[in-house]
């Protein structure tokens, strides 16, 4: 310990980054990457209440769809295919890829690497900055003629390339990939940032072998950022130009669209799948990965135990990355592609199964012979491997080239994608604002809330999505606007799913309902939490830990932190403490810097 | 805590698993390849529900067993970095199993795509549009009259822009309704008119878009007389929930008797077959009925 002491002394003296003094620079236009990190966490929440909002008007045109509200009069099926689409591109864009990656990623991967900052700070600043206009602009749709684009967040050409083809598909389209474009511009400079911050800013001693798994996570996941965002700029640019250029890359020959043949020839609809997919795919490992990572660092943490299999997660988290830029055409078997290529991305679609799998084991395996803590945070990560689980085992399904026949498109879909990109990384990000809350605004999250948010959670969240699956079963297509008129079943054999359909509106209201508690402890807390006077209020071991809460500007004060061991040395026999921290010099006996997932060394 | 939250995950667990079967399930089938998509379905659902209820069980029993309490406040937990020899054996096992069902997965998907339809196949060319469907029929002399797009006129009930000018064209029948004949291969062309739509009839076991600017050729083989309702699978516009059509199965010589009638005659025949058979139950070749399709 005091050789550490000693050094840390050496640097306080060093030259250390002022804070910026002015509100602007300190608070709006900040290049602090923990400032950036809260923006674009409020920028999720302020996301994610407007997509669920829309998730719970479609709810209710579902099930009621010859209803009157107040206020909002009927949804008719234009507007329903709306909320659809703004409530997809909200939740994939700008909530799945902000919060994990943008939030949780900017704030922390700095500091659990010992960095003072993000390798381009302004970067940083223009990343979140061009990403809030991107959801601005994707709002303003609903506020234009005709309102917002209704092609779902798919955007399926020529639904999408031809302005006449439906409501909402003019003006509302136009504004939908601009949104996009922006979306992608300031992901790519995201990505650029994460990489080289951690390629080249680790602290002494952090070899890539030692660093936490959420730093693994998130470089992996700014890696496929970097390959898969330009892929959709590319198609989004192709795409406007078809709309509002006459270009036909996408729209092919003789299109009768209104009484009119379209003045387009030469493009192909399969193209755009093609290059959506190849991003869309990776889109998915995207908005998972950094859950993932979050999960086995929580679950080690309050197990009070190394992970299990540190090496074999790191090569799952990277198998799964490089894997996922293969199966991209599981999602169009059915689109008039090659059947053969189909079966190629079928095999690969299923092995992607294989390390999801042994991340699966590795969690179960790193709960195994702890001493487990029930705290908030790990409540949720602990359901985020049962949702995980529960969600994508079906992918073992759906990746089936012959049972892709019946159940494409339908609600087996549906159950299948939120559960396990939805749900299981809602609740990484739960795990996150929970774990992560006392370093960020250095006061505690009420635990009694934060109990009574997660039961309702995660007992809604199945009661919501399992009951999808049947109705997928029983033949249920999605992007329906109604399944009735005029009180008139319009499929009779989707009759008796009635008392499902109701159940999992009423499920969707109580969950949705739940989520204001988790907004008023968050924001209560902030102001009135019990306050958090230590560093490491969680005993971990993480760099995060090594400094105030909040940390100060420069992250270390100064001190340039040097990492000794791996990041989860819990439970070290012969240790004062069931936890080591990474920058405790201290040797325990045989154990001394191990940490790196060689084989067991058992106690 | 740690008991509840073991308890809360083997009911939802459980739940799912009762659920699953309750009774809700596919509508019955009626082609050939139906059954062997239902079995690999349902083995495929056993082999999940399996590791579900393990990995669900096995995360249950380690918050049940390893929660820290009052009793056991001064020991340490186990300090293991993992098992090398576990690592490669539950890898070796899921990649076993998972790629196995990919494979048996490809068996239905290759008879149904990987050739071409038979040649005594009964064909027609079923043309979407925003929010109906068309269906041709080559008539007696089984060639299907030349199509254009600019010769649609949807107020003259010429919605595909049949050209009547060509001499294939004069016997071919156009409908809205999709009539098969029962235990003979159909093989269907696919065609949009403007934007993709997906075909689709739950007891077909079968789904296929139409791509504006493709003609997509797929066969299947029925194997049951009835109505069943035709549903689009793919996000078309506005109205895409209400994109019905119809397929008609027919015994052969009831096929046979209106396809050989002339086009004007077709649609008061097949009203009066339609009338045959109700929405929703099942016949078998003969046209006798034999049950409920949902």
């Amino acid at each position: 310990m005091s050789d550490a002491n000693v050094a840390h002394e050496a640097h306080e003296v060093v030259h250390r980054h002022e804070p910026p003094k002015s509100f602007i620079r300190k608070y709006i236009f900040s290049l602090d990457h923990k400032v950036i990190g809260v923006q674009y966490l409020m920028l999720a929440l302020a996301a994610v209440l407007v997509g669920m909002t829309l998730s719970i008007l479609m709810r209710f045109s579902l099930t009621w769809p010859d209803m009157n509200w107040p206020i909002i009069g009927m949804i008719k099926p234009d507007q329903y295919l709306a909320l659809l689409t703004i409530h997809g591109t909200i939740m994939v864009f700008f909530v799945l890829t902000t919060a994990p990656q943008g939030g949780f990623g900017n704030y922390f991967l700095p500091i659990q690497i010992g960095a003072e900052d993000m390798a381009f700070p302004t970067l940083n600043m223009l990343s979140f900055w061009v990403t809030l206009v991107g959801f601005i602009v994707l709002l303003m749709s609903f506020f234009v003629t005709e309102g917002a684009p209704i092609g779902g967040w798919t955007a399926y050409p020529p639904l999408s390339a031809i302005a006449s083809a439906g409501p909402g598909q003019g003006t509302g389209m136009n504004l939908w990939i601009i949104s996009i474009a922006i979306f992608c511009v300031g992901s790519l400079l995201g990505a650029l940032n994460f990489i080289t911050t951690l390629l080249n800013m680790r602290a002494k001693g952090m070899s890539l072998m030692r660093m936490p798994l959420t730093c693994w996570a998130w470089f992996t996941t700014a890696v496929l950022a970097l390959l898969a965002f330009p892929v959709l700029l590319a198609g989004g640019v192709l795409l406007f130009l078809d709309r509002n250029l006459g270009t036909s890359f996408f729209v092919p020959a003789g299109l009768y669209i209104k009484d009119v043949i379209q003045p387009h020839a030469g493009g192909s609809p399969i193209l755009w799948q093609h290059l959506f997919w190849f991003f869309g795919h990776p889109e998915v490992y995207i908005a998972i990965l950094p859950g993932m990572g979050l999960t086995s660092h929580v679950l080690s943490t309050f197990a009070r135990k190394p992970v299990f299999g540190y090496r074999a997660m790191v090569f799952a988290i990277f198998a799964i990355g490089l894997l996922g830029f293969f199966v991209w055409g599981h999602h169009m078997f059915i689109s008039g592609m090659s059947p053969y290529s189909a079966m190629a991305f079928s095999i690969l679609t299923l092995s992607i199964g294989v390390p999801s799998a042994v991340k699966t084991f590795n969690w179960i395996g790193t709960l195994w012979g702890g001493k487990i803590r029930f705290k908030v945070p790990m409540l949720f990560a602990l359901g985020f491997v049962s949702l995980f689980v529960a969600g994508g085992i079906t992918g073992l399904v759906l990746g089936q080239t012959s049972l892709d026949l019946p159940m494409h498109d339908t609600y087996f879909v549906l159950g299948h994608f939120h559960l396990v990109m939805g749900v299981a990384a809602i609740f990484g990000m739960f795990t996150g604002v929970y774990f992560w809350f006392p370093k960020i605004f250095g006061r505690f999250m009420s635990e009694r809330l934060g109990r009574i948010h997660f039961w309702i959670t995660f007992v809604g969240v199945y009661c919501i999505f399992i009951p999808m699956h049947i109705m997928g079963i029983v033949g249920m297509p999605r992007r329906y606007s109604r399944f009735a008129e005029n009180g008139q079943q319009i499929y009779y054999f989707l009759e008796s799913l009635h008392p499902l359909v109701i159940f999992v509106t009423f499920a969707a209201i109580i969950t949705f309902l739940a989520q204001f508690i988790f907004f008023f402890n968050l924001f209560w807390s902030m102001f009135k939490g019990k306050k958090c006077t230590e560093n490491n209020p969680w005993e971990a071991t993480t760099l995060e830990w090594d400094t105030t809460s909040p940390p100060p500007h420069d992250n270390f004060a100064g001190v340039h932190p040097v990492v000794y061991r791996g990041a989860y040395e819990y439970s070290v026999p012969g240790a004062p403490n069931d936890f080591v921290m990474q920058t405790d010099p201290d040797e325990f006996g045989e154990h001394e810097g191990s940490g790196d997932g060689h084989n067991g060394h058992k106690h | 805590m740690g008991r509840a939250l073991a308890v809360i995950i083997w009911l939802l667990t459980l739940a799912s698993v009762v659920l699953f079967l309750s009774g809700w399930w596919f509508p019955t089938t009626i082609t050939e390849h139906g059954p062997r998509v239902d079995q690999q379905f349902l083995i495929t659902i056993i082999v999940v529900g399996i590791a579900f209820v393990a990995a669900q069980i096995g995360l249950g029993w380690m918050v049940w067993r390893y929660g820290a309490n009052s009793q056991n406040k001064d020991e340490r937990a186990l300090y293991t970095h993992g098992n090398n020899r576990l690592e490669v054996l539950w890898t070796v096992i899921t990649a076993v199993i998972f790629i196995s069902l990919a494979v048996m997965g490809q068996r239905v998907w290759a008879q149904l795509h990987f050739s071409d339809a038979p040649a005594d196949a009964f064909q027609a060319r079923v043309t979407a549009q925003q929010f109906s469907w068309n269906v041709q029929y080559p008539g007696k002399d089984n060639k299907f009259g030349r199509t254009d797009p600019t010769l649609i006129k949807e107020d003259e009930n010429n919605f595909i822009g049949l050209d009547d000018r060509d001499p294939n064209a004069k016997d071919d029948i156009t409908a809205t309704t999709l009539v098969l004949p029962v235990n003979r291969p159909a093989e269907l062309i696919l065609r949009s008119k403007d934007v993709t739509h997906s075909f689709w009839v739950p007891q077909l076991r079968f789904k296929q878009d139409l791509v504006p600017g493709m003609e997509i050729h797929v066969h299947f083989t029925p194997t049951k007389v009835g109505q069943f309702q035709l549903a689009c699978a793919e996000l078309c516009g506005m109205n895409h929930f209400s994109m019905k059509g119809t397929l008609v199965v027919l015994p052969q010589d009831q096929l046979n008797d209106l396809m050989n009638l002339p086009p004007t005659q077709f649609q008061p025949k097949l009203e009066e077959l339609r009338g045959k058979y109700e929405l929703g139950m099942i016949y078998d070749e003969k046209g006798t009925k034999i049950g409920k399709s949902y």
